[in-house]
């Protein structure tokens, strides 16, 4: 730590350098031992047993599982909140009817319902007891709806903005040359809301590869069908397989990092078009 | 027409998705009136897990904003190399898995790790108790206050602090009469994101917490717990509780918003 703060202090800086020193040297001991070594701890433990034992860990074939499932499952929600959300964000902006206010506010709700809540609300509704006799329970579809509520903000709060700053001029052009509302839509307004449905897309991706709460009392757990990767891992933790569980970490920490990687490269082509 | 068929696309799939969930596990709660929902929020193991709700959810509300005033100031009012870096490592919690908070915070803070070790030697458990609770929570938490304040502080700019600190001011006097009132709105926003999701937390808490029934279960792991043991009515009752805190949050967090959004029609 001291050593940092030393090598900050020498530098030439705009305000008084012993107060940034100090604060930097703060935030980073505090984000160190919460976040940072904690993490560190995970991906050095995956290695520990060298990278075979690795391998062996991830590709035992419940974690195997477990993973291609949440990866092909938050590949479809990703999918469907790319068209969905495109589509919500849509209808908040452009068309007015009563209770828009209200469809505007909930948007927001899976952010902050519980994940755990989350997962009851939907096994009422999609569960044994389902009043519309539509059973979901302990099958892939019901991870899949639990991940498509708590995705469900990300693509909409990332078009809303882009779309309530679009010159309506531009369409009105399109459609006085002639352009059909198709059209205008796929040339002219499409190609400006692409960066940000592609970054609200990755967030829901990632998202949906991290999710535990959610998963755990809709889909029942059953490994090789419905078993979640953060579920597995929470699973190898309880039977005190740490560093299995660490490998397992590590993979998701990996493609999370991937599609965050991704969504910075999409906002940077954004802006740059922008 | 096309017009009518989006808008139609758009209700129907967050009806289904999102309010018909919510409405019935709510209507399923106080179908018997407010008697058993009040009976079963006040049942010793239930009082017991708001309370550990509680205590967790505010240590980590005031741990993560008192970090996220100074780490946005930092950002935003000073220079220094890694800016960006600290940036990107503040908002790395958001795309870390719950549990994988958890089982990182075992491995560091563990009764089997040397620093776990040392603290327990000294008297201190971390995992399995409520410290332990807390730094889950504040893991996941992290960036919520730091970039509700960041955006606000940008757009203050410093001339009125430059002012204050020519007219004598010292640092404290100018962060307590100019920085403060400036960004309170925003400040008021980020605690309640954060206090909602500390509230909410499961997965990191489950991981570290042990769950131990009436000592370190929370509301949430509560709900759960009640669930698999066919306890049905405590589990509604505690989930309609939660959902609740979410609604509420939900509008304070429209009354609190940074206008930006609002008038760009």
């Amino acid at each position: 730590m001291t050593q940092e703060v030393t090598a900050i202090t020498v530098r030439p800086v705009r305000r008084p350098a012993g107060g940034t020193a100090a604060g930097l040297g703060v935030a980073v001991l505090y984000l160190s031992l919460i976040v940072l070594i904690p993490l560190a701890a995970v991906v050095w433990r995956s290695g520990e047993e060298g990278p075979g034992y690795f391998w062996r860990s991830v590709t035992t074939p419940d974690a195997w599982a477990a993973l291609t499932l949440t990866v092909g499952a938050s590949a479809l929600v990703a999918l469907v909140n790319l068209v969905m959300g495109t589509v919500i964000a849509w209808v908040l902006v452009r068309d007015r009817f009563p209770g828009r206010a209200v469809l505007d506010t909930i948007i927001d709700l899976p952010f902050a319902l519980p994940t755990i809540v989350a997962g009851l609300v939907l096994l009422a509704l999609y569960g044994p007891q389902s009043p519309l006799g539509i059973n979901l329970a302990y099958s892939r579809a019901g991870v899949v709806l639990a991940l498509m509520f708590v995705t469900l903000p990300f693509v909409v709060r990332t078009v809303q903005p882009v779309l309530l700053e679009l010159d309506t001029e531009m369409e009105q052009a399109a459609a006085s040359l002639g352009a059909r509302p198709f059209q205008t839509f796929r040339r002219v307004i499409l190609p400006n809301l692409i960066p940000a449905m592609l970054s609200g897309t990755a967030l829901a991706f990632t998202r949906a590869i991290a999710e535990f709460g959610s998963t755990v009392l809709i889909s029942g757990n059953l490994p090789f069908k419905t078993q979640v990767a953060a579920v597995n891992l929470f699973s190898q933790i309880e039977g005190d397989n740490t560093t299995g569980a660490a490998a397992i970490s590590t993979v998701l920490l990996v493609v999370a990092l991937v599609a965050l990687i991704t969504l910075d490269v999409l906002q940077r082509w954004g802006s740059r078009r922008g | 027409m096309a017009k009518h068929v989006l808008r139609l696309v758009a209700v129907v799939y967050v009806l289904f998705l999102l309010v018909l969930p919510v409405a019935l596990i709510i209507w399923r709660t106080f179908g018997d009136g407010i008697g058993p929902f009040a009976e079963a929020l006040t049942s010793p193991s239930a009082l017991h897990a708001f309370k550990v709700t509680l205590t967790v959810a505010g240590w980590a509300v005031v741990a993560n904003t008192v970090f996220g005033v100074g780490a946005a100031l930092l950002l935003v009012r000073h220079e220094f190399p890694g800016k960006r870096l600290l940036g990107a490592f503040i908002d790395l919690p958001m795309a870390v898995s719950p549990v994988v908070v958890g089982l990182a915070l075992i491995l560091v803070y563990g009764r089997f790790s040397p620093v776990g070790g040392l603290l327990e030697s000294w008297g201190l458990q971390v995992i399995f108790s409520t410290p332990g609770m807390v730094l889950a929570t504040v893991f996941v938490a992290l960036p919520l206050v730091v970039r509700a304040v960041v955006p606000v502080l940008e757009e203050l700019g410093d001339e009125q602090e430059q002012a204050a600190h020519t007219l004598g001011a010292s640092r404290l006097q100018t962060f307590v009469r100019i920085t403060l009132p400036g960004i309170r709105w925003a400040l008021g926003y980020g605690i309640v994101l954060c206090l909602a999701r500390s509230l909410g937390e499961y997965g990191a808490v489950a991981v570290v917490s042990g769950r131990l029934v009436d000592q370190t279960q929370t509301l949430t792991l509560f709900v759960e717990e009640r669930f698999q043991n066919f306890d049905q009515p405590a589990a509604f009752a505690a989930a309609t509780a939660l959902a609740l805190i979410a609604v509420v949050t939900l509008l304070l967090t429209k009354l609190l918003r940074p206008k930006d959004r609002s008038h760009g029609n």
